[in-house]
């Protein structure tokens, strides 16, 4: 993205916000403002932002239904493979598939399956972990795990410029604003 | 929070103002992000450690010490060591696994089952619930491992891997369900616990001051930096984390319970065992919490999040629950009556007069007739009168346990072979061990992680309208 030279030498341009109602309020104007790669760091999860800033639904649920139905099914075929296959075993005359039995097994892993999914999904789509990121390079950034709310223009959006986004988010009354090293 | 209708008229309007001002906060009112975020992580960053922690960690200490010797000495001699022997051939071992993983139950229940039901009350307590369910299961799989006397040769029984002699474990079996279960619930109960600290390890990367607690939290954080991308799928996962571990947590004791009920030993053999089993999981469960949270909230000044409200609130939860656990007594003693099988009438009639009986009673006394105290809102008042209380629930399930257990097996159907059980000294260190380990892990877990989620009682704070012209 070096269509324009500040692009190559900052991350975006950030802005801080002591309250979610302010970073709520601004990252909607800086969407009907037509800007595309922004996002908002917050100490708290604030359920308006998904819409403010236009998010889609996560796919992980699908993620985790499918976890937990190879789970489920990964557990019966263990069990009707050890139990009827590999080694059957006569139990007080029950058929070697004695599925009945199996059931506690199948619920165990298929809550197993999804479980995994959900933890590894959620951070592999996050892309967690990761050492580094250009918003810690703001020194205010500090205070975003505590009492701060951020948004960040970054400058890889089509409608990124220097002097005017400032401006932008200056007109957003924000704490202050501050560039972003990449 | 009152019933709206309620203020339709307005003898119900004041009664509603009644009732609310009764009601104790779940937050106690001014606190900001900021003195929230700074009273948790103090306990942690704080360079001084508290005297009274190495006091308490020095007692935990002695007793895993006491651990370590007994499981020496058990792979070294043999399980002979412990008092157990045929007809009692499961005693202490399956006693304190069962007691520990009832323990285990309410972590989970606070952290799943009350999120889903919107109970923010939830919140402050939670998180050490939650690290209470951990080191729980760390004790209770203790117990069956070591029971196995070899556990490196034993692994075939328990889990399914190919090996060298082409046996597998028995699935129609209720024992390997119980490995499943328990090896799911303790690896979910990590994910989840994990999950929700890694926010507040990104609190304390940032807070911290010196360069080696900076590394370490910032490793642990993930580099989490609380995207809103981020928190949307975070919040996602909590809640399916929430909603999975829910009928987990119900199927954890329901599976403990088959180990007795799926026999066909008088005493054991009764379907009420897996809602029996699961409330008083839940009872014991929040005996602990409480005789956690009672110390902790004192010592660490952390009244203003762990009010009277969570008091109350675990008190009426155990007064339920130990009324269900109440009921599967008078359920068993009725259906010893009236399934006219000799066998079950003379398993009760030895229970309540036999050599065991005053262990019968003493648990009588306590989860039948002492809970009936948390009626009295005098009694839920008093924190040190709770205190004990809790302790007493303590022992009380872990009577139940010891009941239900030894009476039933040391005469059952063949008079010639009655015999009496007694544990060793080897058995109660092994137990007095495990409430070492418990205390040592837990006795680290509040030095060095926050005990309450920090970013989530941050979302009980009303912000305060901001002062800045313009801003909205």
């Amino acid at each position: 993205m070096s269509h324009d030279a500040a692009a190559a030498t900052i991350h975006g341009l950030m802005a801080e916000f002591d309250d979610p109602k302010a970073l709520v309020h601004a990252a909607e104007k800086a969407r009907l403002a037509g800007y595309k790669h922004l996002d908002a760091y917050t100490p708290i999860p604030v359920e308006e932002l998904e819409e403010a800033l236009g998010l889609r639904r996560t796919r992980l649920p699908i993620a985790v239904f499918i976890g937990g139905v190879c789970g489920g099914l990964g557990g019966f075929a263990l069990e009707y493979w050890t139990q009827a296959i590999a080694y059957p075993m006569n139990i007080g005359g029950r058929p070697y598939n004695s599925w009945p039995q199996f059931i506690p097994v199948v619920f165990e892993l298929t809550v197993l399956g999804s479980a995994l999914t959900a933890f590894v999904g959620m951070w592999a789509l996050n892309k967690l972990p990761q050492p580094y990121h250009p918003v810690f390079n703001v020194p205010e950034f500090a205070r975003a795990s505590t009492d701060r709310f951020f948004l960040c223009i970054e400058a890889t959006d089509p409608r990124f410029d220097p002097g005017g986004t400032k401006q932008f988010l200056e007109g957003l009354r924000p704490l202050g604003v501050s560039e972003v090293a990449p | 929070m009152a019933d709206h209708q309620f203020a339709q008229s307005p003898a119900g309007a004041q009664a509603e103002r009644d009732l609310l001002a009764r009601t104790p906060h779940v937050i106690t009112p001014g606190h900001t992000y900021e003195t929230i975020t700074e009273t948790i992580s103090h306990v942690v960053m704080s360079k001084r450690t508290p005297l009274g922690w190495f006091l308490g960690f020095g007692i935990a200490f002695i007793l895993l010490m006491i651990l370590n010797m007994t499981i020496g000495n058990l792979l070294l001699t043999g399980i002979g060591i412990w008092g157990n022997n045929i007809p009692v051939g499961w005693a202490f071992d399956i006693i304190n696994f069962v007691w520990w993983i009832g323990i285990g139950h309410a972590g989970t229940l606070i952290s799943a089952i009350l999120l889903l039901f919107r109970q923010q009350w939830r919140t402050s307590i939670n998180r050490f619930a939650e690290a209470m369910t951990l080191f729980a299961v760390a004790c209770a799989a203790m117990f069956p491992l070591l029971h196995t006397g070899r556990p490196w040769l034993a692994i075939y029984w328990l889990f399914p891997y190919p090996n060298v002699m082409g046996l597998w474990p028995q699935f129609r079996s209720p024992l390997i369900w119980d490995v499943f279960a328990v090896s799911t619930y303790g690896t979910v109960s990590a994910l989840f616990w994990f999950t929700g600290l890694v926010p507040d390890m990104a609190t304390l990367r940032d807070r911290a001051k010196s360069r080696a607690a900076q590394t370490i939290y910032g490793m642990l954080s993930l580099g989490w930096r609380g995207s809103a991308k981020h928190w949307q799928r975070y919040e996602t996962a909590y809640l399916l984390l929430a909603g999975i571990s829910t009928p987990l947590v119900l199927s954890v004791h329901s599976v403990v319970s088959f180990d007795f009920a799926v026999s066909v030993l008088p005493g054991w053999h009764a379907t009420i065992f897996p809602p029996y089993f699961v409330a008083g999981a839940i009872y014991s469960g929040f005996a602990m919490v409480m005789t956690l949270a009672i110390p902790l909230r004192k010592f660490y000044g952390l009244e203003d999040f762990i009010t009277m409200r969570h008091i109350h609130n675990m008190t009426k939860v155990m007064l339920a629950t130990g009324m269900i656990v109440a009921y599967g007594y008078a359920n068993e003693a009725f259906f010893s009556w009236f399934s006219g099988n000799p066998y079950e009438a003379y398993m009760m009639y030895n229970r309540m007069a036999g050599p065991y009986a005053v262990f019968y009673w003493s648990l009588i006394s306590i989860n039948a007739v002492m809970i009936q105290l948390f009626w009295f809102r005098s009694v839920r008042d008093n924190i040190p009168l709770l205190f004990v209380l809790s302790l007493f629930v303590n022992v009380g399930m872990w009577l139940e346990r010891f009941i239900i257990i030894v009476t039933s097996l040391h005469r059952d159907f063949l008079p010639s072979s009655w015999d009496m059980y007694a544990p060793t000294r080897w058995d109660f260190g092994m137990f007095a061990g495990t409430i070492g380990l418990f205390l040592a892990l837990f006795f680290l877990f509040i030095r060095f992680l926050p005990a309450i989620a920090i970013f989530e009682m941050r979302t009980l704070v009303e912000p305060e309208p901001s002062e800045r012209p313009g801003a909205v």
